[in-house]
């Protein structure tokens, strides 16, 4: 567990210095900042010259996981901690990490299954990881209860 | 602007937001429900003609409202869904409770 958790990290650090090019956002936990969130990786990623699909999918998966650390993260109370999104690009591929420094998730496996939720009473289909998996090629969640959650996704990009 | 909600013979018309994210489900939801308290609403149209955008948010919209009119026999339909919002409808698995018209 300890060893695959620092693999990733280590990865992204890793593949990122080779990267042909990187942003990072800080936004505060309000709902007005998914969409700002999901269009700012999509305009960062036409450089790779995605398809509308494509855009599509990385929009999904972004608003997803930032959804998921305003409500569940920081549990919709808003606050002074960050929600961090970081991209990078390398060759025909979109790097994504999502953090947040919210509550933490308790079994990881459980959260990822289809139309599992712990918020009901807001209406939360339970879809969100899903969609993540359905949309993008690589998903992989990282959190410590009482810590925060980091979920990091890759895509690659046109010429399938 | 168009009017969000449209009540008539006994069909709510909602029409969909363009981006229907968390940010915009708390205000659909309510507003929704506020009509169908009035006991004049049997089944809900959501009109998608202006959604661009849709995420598992505004699948839970649509289940919560399913949950609530389809116990007194309601139907919920989806309209005018681009080929995208059709998807997430499609993968989210409620093509089998709710039906999807052009
Ligand atoms: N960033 C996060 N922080 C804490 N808990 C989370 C986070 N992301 C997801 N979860 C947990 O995983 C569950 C499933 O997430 P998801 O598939 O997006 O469904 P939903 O958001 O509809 O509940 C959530 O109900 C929540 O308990
Ligand atoms: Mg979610």
């Amino acid at each position: 567990m300890v060893k695959q958790k620092e693999a990733w990290s280590n990865g992204w650090q890793m593949n990122q210095e080779e990267a042909a090019n990187r942003m990072e956002l800080r936004i505060m936990p309000l709902s007005e900042n998914e969409s700002f969130a999901r269009v700012a990786v999509a305009a960062f990623m036409t450089q790779l010259d995605p398809t509308l699909e494509e855009v599509e999918d990385v929009k999904t998966a972004v608003s997803e996981a930032v959804t998921n650390s305003i409500i569940h993260g920081y549990e919709n109370k808003g606050g002074d901690k960050p929600v961090i999104i970081e991209a990078y690009l390398t060759h025909r591929r979109i790097h994504i990490k999502i953090e947040d420094r919210g509550v933490g998730i308790d079994d990881i496996g459980r959260a990822m299954e289809p139309l599992f939720t712990t918020k009901p009473e807001l209406e939360r289909s339970g879809m969100g990881f899903a969609f993540m998996e359905a949309f993008m090629d690589e998903l992989h969640v990282e959190s410590k209860q009482g810590r925060g959650t980091v979920v990091y996704m890759s895509k690659q990009i046109g010429g399938q | 602007m168009e009017k969000m909600f449209m009540v008539k013979d006994g069909w709510l018309t909602i029409t969909m937001p363009e981006e229907m994210d968390h940010h915009k489900a708390e205000e659909i939801r309510e507003g929704a429900d506020d009509y169908l308290l009035t006991g004049k609403v049997l089944h809900v149209i959501f009109d998608f003609s202006n959604t661009k955008f849709m995420d598992s948010s505004g699948i839970g919209v649509i289940a919560g409202r399913y949950k609530k009119v389809s116990c007194y026999g309601g139907k919920v339909v989806a309209a005018h869904a681009n080929s995208r919002i059709r998807k997430i409808i499609m993968l989210s698995g409620l093509t089998d409770l709710i039906e999807i018209v052009d």
